[in-house]
């Protein structure tokens, strides 16, 4: 089983590059998400805050907060190993990572670590800048760490798939716009699918990053639309699916080493 | 007791499914390429060695048939098969993202050496790096990125080195200094394995050679041998008058001025020279020559089997 020993410094040597490279270029990776974030909460904030109360005795804005900085965290996870993988696929330097003795597990690990700390980053980036706009309470700061990095590492391990299936930026690009973006925008960082339709409060429960959210918000108002503990099974279910997925499409070499 | 083998490569096949087809790019290569060799790997475009290095690099699996590297086998114990080699990959790929130094730093931190500063900098020195070590590899030259890439190979000390094409598009200079490199490397005890279009190349340096077409290996022999199997001498000469019959079947190409015979060896010389006096034509020009590697090559090229890539419906 020597494949699944993680062998120190060469998993360490990928992780600290795959962080070093979104950090070299930060102003890109982190201060651009982190304006949009808070474009986000002016408009939509400004908007709505007299007309829509989604969960009771919590402002709009305030409520708004959490949804935006897991929605953040969640794109820019998915965002760096995807586009790190493809970049590399599409430049060659792929093989400098592909020749070493890296396991699988190791490649996995680094790519998706990088990551979480990439989504994290923004992430905190995004609720510092935030808070200038209302205030917010934290009712159990466990939650939010556990759906911050449950959900990044769920997103870094889709951003891999889609990096590995990918042969070109406009393919990569196709799983961000149809995939990545139509599920968080549905997944109730913008509203409580309480207010929805049946139809569609149904079709939201089919969506993992719908527990994300609501398991993330949980950690700041003690109320969320379902149990957090649901939540969490669901992500975590769905980061063993997608983890089984991806490493077993590295162990058969599928399009990396082909 | 035979030293384990450098490489081993037994019964090889690979095949790429493509839509609807399949393309075999390998067909049952074997090959043992001992330690300390300085092999050549021949052939034309699309015969396969580029695959057959990636397959022994690990880049890519073989469909059929076993590879080792110093004994060990290149899926099963892929991290020691990993270790043994360094592969300097015939595309000029760099990450734009670092320079030279952080470059071959993250290289050998793969390689799980961290502490490797000496031996890096004594790489640089030795490849002409260290005046760019700092420098991002955005802004070198094709050549100085190709100089990056074979210290990339050596970072981890490797006892076996595969260049696959690494003079294609390099300036005269550099392959000179290149080569004297990569001779002292071999000098030193380091296997190498070469791929080259330059037959000359191969000539001059390979001790021993394959040649690989479609995907098969159609000769593997010394350098030596392959070159003694033309045993052939070429005369080619500047005729006053025409040439005599009698050596017209020796004919292997005849311009406006000159003809070039093709004789079982220098013995000969003196007998085709007698045939043209005797006839009556004086040689205003005369110029002896051996065989190289490129007619050995075209004349295995041609005399294998015309089979093209298999193709077969999936």
């Amino acid at each position: 089983m020597a494949a699944l020993v993680l062998d120190s410094s060469g998993f360490r040597t990928l992780l600290y590059k795959e962080v070093l490279r979104f950090w070299k270029v930060s102003f890109q990776t982190v201060a651009a998400p982190v304006l949009t974030g808070v474009l986000y909460l002016l408009v939509f904030g400004h908007v709505l805050e007299a007309h829509v109360e989604a969960f009771r005795g919590v402002s709009y804005t305030a409520f708004l907060i959490p949804g935006l900085v897991m929605m953040s965290v969640l794109q820019n996870a998915f965002a760096n190993s995807s586009s790190s993988l493809i970049q590399s696929k599409i430049t060659g330097n792929l093989v400098f990572v592909l020749l070493p003795p890296l396991s699988n597990l190791e490649f996995f690990g680094a790519y998706v670590f990088a990551s979480i700390a990439r989504g994290l980053v923004v992430g905190v980036g995004v609720f510092a800048v935030t808070l200038w706009f209302a205030p917010l309470s934290i009712e159990a700061p466990l939650w939010i760490a556990v759906f911050a990095l449950a959900g990044s590492a769920l997103l870094g391990v889709l951003g891999l798939i889609a990096g590995i299936v990918s042969d070109k930026f406009d393919q990569l690009a196709a799983f961000q716009n149809f995939i990545i973006m139509p599920a968080t925008f549905l997944s109730g960082v913008f509203y409580s699918v309480h207010g929805l339709p049946p139809f569609w409060q149904a079709v939201s429960h089919f969506n993992p990053f719908f527990y994300m959210v609501d398991g993330f918000r949980y950690g700041f108002f003690a109320q969320a639309d379902v149990s957090p503990w649901i939540s969490l099974v669901v992500v975590m279910v769905a980061l063993l699916i997608a983890s089984a997925i991806s490493l077993t499409m590295l162990e058969r070499g599928y399009k990396i080493r082909n | 007791m035979p030293l384990t083998p450098a490489i081993e490569a037994i019964d090889v096949a690979k095949r790429y499914a493509t839509k609807g087809a399949g393309v075999t790019a390998l067909d049952g290569v074997s090959l043992r390429i001992e330690q300390g060799e300085f092999f050549g790997l021949l052939g034309p475009n699309g015969a396969g060695k580029t695959t057959l290095i990636s397959i022994i690099a690990g880049l890519a699996r073989a469909t059929r048939g076993t590879v080792t590297v110093m004994g060990n086998d290149v899926v099963r114990d892929y991290r020691a098969a990993r270790r043994s080699l360094g592969v300097v990959p015939q595309e000029l790929v760099f990450d734009p993202f670092f320079s030279v130094r952080e470059t071959l730093r993250f290289q050998s931190g793969y390689f799980g050496l961290r502490s490797n500063d000496a031996w890096i900098e004594e790489v640089m020195a030795n490849l002409d790096l260290t005046g760019k070590a700092d420098a991002n590899m955005r802004s070198l030259s094709g050549g100085m990125k190709r100089r990056v890439l074979v210290a990339q190979a050596l970072v981890h000390r490797p006892p076996v080195i595969v260049l696959d094409e690494p003079t294609a598009g390099v300036d005269v200079e550099l392959r000179q200094g290149l080569w004297a490199f990569v001779r002292r490397l071999n000098r030193e005890g380091h296997t190498i394995v070469l791929t080259t279009h330059y037959l000359e190349e191969a000539q001059e340096l390979c001790n021993r050679i394959a040649m690989l077409k479609a995907g098969r290996v159609i000769a593997l022999d010394e350098t030596r041998e392959l070159l003694n199997r033309l045993a052939d001498v070429r005369i080619s000469m500047r005729l006053n008058g025409a040439l005599p019959e009698a050596l017209r079947a020796r004919v292997i190409e005849e311009s406006d001025t000159h003809v070039t015979l093709r004789l079982g060896g220098a013995s000969e010389v003196e007998s085709v020279l007698a045939t043209c006096r005797a006839a009556g034509c004086t040689i205003d020009e005369l110029d002896v020559g051996h065989a190289d590697l490129e007619d050995v090559f075209m004349q295995l090229m041609a005399a294998a089997s015309p089979r093209p890539l298999e193709r077969k419906a999936a």
